[in-house]
């Protein structure tokens, strides 16, 4: 999940991904990156969920909760 | 009717909407109840459809959205976000100042929240 963050975001300052329940399935991401300023709330978690739409599809990722910001 | 049509009616013909799992009365998960608390500690009254009774409406509603995960907040026919937007804007200040915007200085306490059986 991390190297598809990354790599849907090359300029992120922060990518960062926890296991909330240790059971592989629960995540919370965190995404800062300059590409992500001036976009509303919806664009921004667009692009994550865009970035992570193979694991959401194949259910690997059951729950996702996102915090993203544009540029620190 | 489709689903997709009556979806399109329910998030076109209400002022709050939210797509959630089960019903205000009875809340089926944890991310629904949070966007549901924060909707109604900024004082909206919703329209709610539960997704569970049948996997198509989510299907449908996913189509219609370009939104992948439950809940789905709608105001005045925009989608607004999931979970942590709701709470995001509800922290920020922002979701009242929405709600007021679009719907009115008397949108808050506006009546009972209701819900609409689309299977």
């Amino acid at each position: 999940m991390r190297n598809l963050l990354q790599s849907a975001f090359p300029d992120a300052q922060e990518v960062d991904v926890v296991d909330r329940t240790g059971g592989g399935d629960h995540f919370q991401v965190v995404v800062t990156a300059p590409s992500l300023t001036g976009l509303s709330l919806v664009e921004q978690h667009r692009r994550v969920y865009e970035a992570l739409a193979a694991p959401l599809a194949d259910g690997t990722i059951h729950e996702l909760r996102i915090k993203t910001k544009g540029a620190a | 009717m489709s689903y997709t049509e009556k979806i399109k009616e329910v998030i076109d013909g209400s002022d709050v909407a939210i797509f959630m799992k089960g019903t205000p009365q009875f809340v089926m998960c944890g991310n629904s109840d949070r966007a549901l608390q924060a909707l109604h500690r900024a004082g909206a009254t919703v329209t709610a459809v539960d997704v569970l009774p049948d996997p198509q409406i989510r299907q449908d509603l996913t189509a219609i959205s370009g939104w992948p995960t439950i809940p789905q907040v709608f105001v005045k026919g925009e989608l607004v976000g999931g979970a942590d937007i709701v709470e995001e804007l509800e922290a920020s200040g922002e979701l009242g100042e929405t709600l007021r915007a679009k719907l009115g200085e008397g949108f808050a306490g506006a009546g009972d929240d209701r819900t609409v059986a689309l299977a």
